[in-house]
């Protein structure tokens, strides 16, 4: 399978690798996908006082793909307010970095992390409930 | 003596170091400058039985059937060309079932049979045929007594492959031929992968059918062939219809340079079989010893019963493409779901009892002829470098790490 130049690079140069401690105050944590389907995401942000996302944390098990979607959002999601960040959509991903069809799943998971992470950081902050996203067993083999 | 090993570039150079012979093999020079006069000054078809260019051109493709069979113990008359093991084993395994269907419909295999054995069943079942895909042992190994309880009185075939595409597992061939061979029951043998591997004797075996590759062993791509043995004599019906070639088991004009190269192919590896896997299991020894100085490192496959050329390996929290996307200067396979069309991840590793997360997390290494030490060295160098980069990254070794179980975790998407 070719890559396109910009997997290639979020793959070879991954943009903010790592993790904050989820118990600070101003993180959202969101994991999603699973190793039985080939993918786990885990997408931290750090929200300041007035609600916008100022870092972002990620680490990916998964493929090249699902490497670089999980890097770029964590570039995409910092500056943004939560509903801001709520507004990428995993067409943009998949379009930014020129994803094949079978990767399409990569982009949706990368979303998925977002909304994941949102939604802990308001579970956390506003005492609302976590919203799990729903999603079917192992989408990605599902092709 | 080929010069391959000694013309290559010192590894990360020039081409990729290949380690995925199990896919395929270059064609030996050697069998190369046989093959080549076959295309240009003896291009005759070894049908046409009134002229010198047709005459040429048959003595060539019975010597090499006599060459192929030098290395298996059988009759050239045995021997059935085909344009590859898929053909092979399509032949075999529809020719068989649909010659004996008086006789019974019940077809036994294994749940980690190549898909060209597994497809070919799955349409025979849609005709009407029952098939019974048996499990296998955690080591890739079928349990003797579970084949055994297989076969029944309405079996008419049993196919199993020599040694696996994936892992290198050899199956005991014997053993259950003879099962076969006791109740009656045609006894097929997919021996792509085993030729030139393993020593194969079939006066000894009690195969019935076997099919065969060049392109695995340094021959060309296109050109396989079919075992069907005479004695006691297997009756199989033809799926190709043409001109009666072939004794009227496979109709089409016959690739004269194709069948030569193998020939070669299979003549040069009776002689050099010996010294070659000495070679290469000491090389596939030292590359088992430089990666399993990693954590979480996990052979796949009997650590014994496998032929020499394979490493099977799941590196554990790191997703197989992504692995393969680090190490670009290696050229291997990957049993996770995203190398391959399907997405699904590696059944045959499935079978074997392996998580879903192994089989994404499996590398195939196979060696062959022309692999070298310092390939073997650099292939080790590359992948602990980005095994331990992807792991940096991976949130599973992360928890793992940190002391968490993962199989406690309860994962969003099941």
């Amino acid at each position: 399978m070719a890559y396109s130049d910009k997997v290639i690079d979020h793959y070879e140069n991954p943009r903010n690798v790592g993790a904050f401690s989820a118990e600070d105050e101003g993180v959202g944590t969101g994991m999603v996908g699973a190793p039985a389907c080939g993918d786990v995401m885990r997408l931290q942000i750090r929200v300041n006082a007035a609600g916008v996302i100022e870092d972002a944390r990620f680490k990916t098990y998964g493929c090249g793909s699902a490497i670089a979607s999980s890097s770029l959002v964590t570039e995409w999601v910092r500056g943004r307010t939560l509903d801001e960040a709520l507004n990428i959509k995993n067409a943009e991903i998949a379009e930014e970095l020129a994803l094949p069809p079978v990767k399409i799943h990569c982009s949706i998971l990368a979303e998925d992390a977002i909304k994941a992470a949102v939604a802990d950081y308001r579970a956390r902050h506003a005492g609302q409930a976590a919203v799990v996203s729903e999603q079917p067993v192992c989408r990605s083999s599902q092709g | 003596m080929t010069d391959s090993r000694a013309d290559k570039a010192p590894p990360g150079q020039g081409q990729p170091v290949y380690l995925d012979y199990a896919a395929t093999t270059p064609v030996d020079r050697r069998v190369l400058n046989r093959m080549l006069p076959y295309l240009t000054n003896l291009y005759g078809n070894p049908a046409s039985r009134s002229h010198a260019y047709g005459w040429a051109a048959e003595e060539a493709v019975e010597l090499a059937r006599e060459q192929v069979c030098s290395l298996i113990n059988a009759d050239p008359r045995e021997i059935v060309w085909t344009s590859g093991a898929t053909e092979s084993n399509n032949l075999a395994l529809k020719g068989a079932a649909h010659f004996h269907k008086g006789r019974g419909r019940h077809l036994v295999t294994l749940a980690t049979e190549h898909k060209a054995v597994l497809d070919s069943l799955r349409d025979l079942e849609r005709e009407g045929y029952e098939v019974t895909v048996l499990p296998v042992l955690d080591s890739g190994l079928v349990d003797p007594a579970v084949f055994e309880a297989a076969l029944r009185p309405d079996t008419v075939l049993a196919s199993v492959m020599f040694v696996n595409n994936e892992t290198g597992v050899i199956q005991d061939v014997a053993a259950l031929g003879a099962m076969c061979r006791a109740r009656g029951v045609i006894f097929h043998v997919d021996a792509a992968q085993a030729a030139g591997k393993v020593p194969i004797d079939l006066e000894q075996l009690p195969i019935d059918l076997m099919s065969l590759s060049a392109h695995k062993i340094y021959g060309p791509k296109g050109i396989g062939a079919l075992y069907v043995r005479r004695k006691p004599r297997i009756r199989i019906d033809a799926q190709m219809h043409g001109g009666g070639h072939e004794r009227g088991m496979r109709s089409g004009t016959l690739p004269t340079h194709q069948i030569v190269g193998m020939g070669e192919a299979f003549w040069l590896a009776r002689e050099t079989m010996a010294a070659d896997n000495a070679r290469i299991e000491a090389l596939r020894e030292r590359l088992w010893a430089g990666l399993s100085k990693m954590d979480s490192v996990v052979l796949n496959g009997h650590p014994q019963q496998r032929a020499p050329q394979y490493l099977n390996v799941s590196f554990n929290y790191v997703e197989g493409e992504s692995l393969l996307m680090g190490v670009k200067n290696l050229a291997v396979s990957s049993g996770s779901a995203c190398t391959s069309a399907s997405l699904e991840p590696s059944y045959v590793l499935r079978a074997m009892g392996r998580s879903d997360e192994l089989a994404h997390s499996s590398v195939r290494f196979s060696l062959g002829r022309f692999t070298t030490e310092a390939e073997i060295d650099f292939a080790i160098a590359q992948v602990t470098d980005v095994v331990e980069r992807l792991r940096a990254m991976s949130p599973l070794w992360d928890m793992v790490q940190a002391g968490v179980d993962l199989s406690s975790i309860q994962w969003a998407a099941h």
